[in-house]
């Protein structure tokens, strides 16, 4: 992990509350791997204080790019950005998703809810790289909360959307239509996935199931990043024993049967 | 050449900036980012005696210049930690300071106890105060005469310099900095966080579960300031200034006010390098105004009567 005080913007996409910025930073997109997150500093002033936690989006060259949606103050400050701004960034920080070698010729499922879409671009290179392939289920309230999903059509990812109102894509919950999808005959030997807890919850029960492996990516607020603050912590099973572990460190991808879901756990 | 170097009674340190327990981990978190060897020291996150879980998340909460926390001292205890950690830190030559926590006082001199056959710490600081475990809202930094016994008893079982850490959650913190001194501590160190809360009115739920928990961060400096120029003027142990620094010039004002040295907190969150950043604007600071030792500076605070 290394510290960039001055990584350039160099490119600025927005959709409404939503936002993708390529960030100019050699040491950290080298080594930066899919399901790994940023810390960046979204303001040089006391308020708001500390750094925001972002998935890598993509890394390539010397780029690497977050995605985020505009959720609070830190978001907006952030959003205001322009073109040739720098900006303070530390990563890659956390363990991200494991792509292992038996993926050739496989086919992983990826699911997204909303900007929880973050990580998995950047999954769907890499598992394509490694000869697999990656199905993408994308879903969010609305049409609007579906903005990246250019991305994947155009590096010719298999992408399924959904909307709760209809408005785009199979109306109704994207578990929903995972699940139809299962059922007529869709076959996976991976599951990844990030978005709001519930959804994630029901992932996991989903998998457990199918009985295939699954690794989701949790989001929590973190006062570092780096394993310093013991902020970020969520009921894990670490070995045999549960207890509060640092996401940032553990995580933020976890094997699914790690993650203890219970009440004010994951919300 | 500018000496940095400041004396805390036998403790020797090259510079006057510390790292604050609680937010430097256990110190390996940060080489990725620094040579831990430029700090003045580092003390490391809380021990108590066995390994402790903490509170449920969510355990921060950002507010105006500040962070509210309520980590509730989760760590891995100090066998765990002299066993895995200790020998990566005594690598490094600078002062390496453990804080030591107890749910009684027994428990205070059985921590201190074991770190003393260890070799490669510099001294004990002696968390009385945090505000995050308290069982029925008392820690011995609130009473004097709590203050005083458990400073005496681990004074009389520590083979190291002891600073006591001290909470600014009390009416008067000159009478908790006098017992500490009058027990034997060797130094006291201020302040550790106060205590706290914040609201979501949608849910009207307390933010942190906990309910309550320390602020810490910008937003405390002028208070802590003001706590540590006091208790420097009436107390003869050295003073440690703690309490939202995150400059050189931060850090400056706290030792013209009568701090010996100071320990950077939150600002480490932010800003991994922030405690070297400080040592070089201090130094910077020393070569603007002509000063060849930073020791010069302590406690020159210039009250026109």
């Amino acid at each position: 992990m290394k510290k960039d005080s001055r990584a350039q913007i160099t490119r600025k996409e927005s959709w409404r509350e939503y936002f993708l910025l390529s960030l100019e930073s050699p040491a950290i997109a080298q080594n930066a791997q899919p399901g790994q997150f940023l810390m960046v500093r979204a303001s040089v002033d006391t308020h708001p204080l500390l750094r925001r936690p972002f998935s890598i989006f993509s890394a390539e060259g010397k780029s690497v790019e977050i995605f985020f949606q505009k959720v609070g103050l830190g978001t907006r400050l952030l959003s205001e950005k322009q073109e040739g701004d720098t900006i303070d960034i530390i990563g890659p920080l956390g363990r991200g998703f494991t792509v292992k070698k038996e993926i050739r010729g496989k086919h992983s499922a990826l699911i997204g809810g909303g900007r929880g879409i973050a990580p998995l671009y950047f999954l769907s290179q890499k598992l394509k790289a490694h000869g697999g392939t990656a199905r993408v289920f994308y879903g969010g309230k609305s049409v609007e909360d579906l903005p990246v999903r250019e991305r994947f059509e155009k590096s010719g990812t298999t992408l399924s959307c959904t909307t709760e109102d209809g408005s785009f894509g199979t109306r109704g919950q994207i578990t929903e239509a995972f699940e139809a999808e299962l059922n007529n005959g869709f076959t996976v030997s991976r599951i990844y996935a990030c978005g709001p807890e519930l959804m994630l919850k029901k992932i996991a029960e989903i998998a457990a199931a199918l009985n295939v492996p699954a690794e989701l990516s949790l989001e929590s607020v973190m006062g570092c990043g780096f394993g310093a603050c013991w902020g970020c912590v969520k009921r894990i099973r670490k070995g045999q024993e549960p207890g509060w572990h640092k996401i940032c460190e553990e995580g933020p991808v976890l094997k699914a049967e790690d993650i203890i879901w219970e009440l004010g756990n994951n919300d | 050449m500018i000496d940095l170097s400041v004396n805390i009674g036998s403790l020797r340190l090259k510079n006057p900036v510390l790292a604050a327990s609680g937010t430097f981990g256990y110190g390996m978190e940060f080489t990725p980012f620094m040579d831990l060897n430029e700090l003045g020291g580092f003390v490391v996150k809380g021990l108590y005696f066995s390994p402790r879980e903490g509170n449920p998340p969510p355990r921060l909460v950002e507010t105006a210049s500040g962070l509210i926390n309520a980590i509730g001292l989760q760590g891995i205890g100090v066998k765990r930690f002299c066993k895995e950690i200790l020998p990566q830190l005594r690598a490094y030559q600078t002062a390496l300071i453990v804080n030591v926590c107890g749910e009684n006082e027994e428990e205070y001199a059985s921590v201190v106890e074991y770190l003393n056959s260890h070799e490669g710490i510099a001294a004990y600081e002696l968390n009385i105060s945090c505000p995050n475990v308290e069982k029925g809202g008392m820690c011995p930094a609130l009473k004097p005469d709590l203050t005083y016994s458990v400073v005496k008893l681990v004074r009389s079982v520590s083979s190291r310099p002891l600073i006591t850490k001290l909470s600014p959650n009390v009416s008067d913190i000159v009478e908790i900095a006098l017992s500490a001194q009058e027990a034997g501590s060797d130094a006291v160190s201020l302040v550790n966080t106060f205590l706290a809360m914040a609201v979501d009115v949608d849910t009207k739920q307390p933010k942190l579960t906990n309910v309550f928990g320390g602020l810490s961060g910008p937003a405390i400096k002028p208070i802590a300031l003001r706590m540590v120029f006091q208790v420097a003027s009436q107390i003869n142990i050295p003073v440690i200034g703690i309490g939202g620094i995150m400059s050189g010039e931060d850090a400056l004002e706290y030792l013209i006010c009568g701090a010996k040295a100071v320990e950077v907190g939150t600002s480490n969150f932010i800003d991994p390098e922030s405690c070297l950043t400080i040592v070089q604007e201090l130094e910077r600071y020393c070569q603007t105004h002509g000063i060849s030792r930073i020791e010069d500076i302590i406690g020159t605070l210039d009250v026109k009567q």
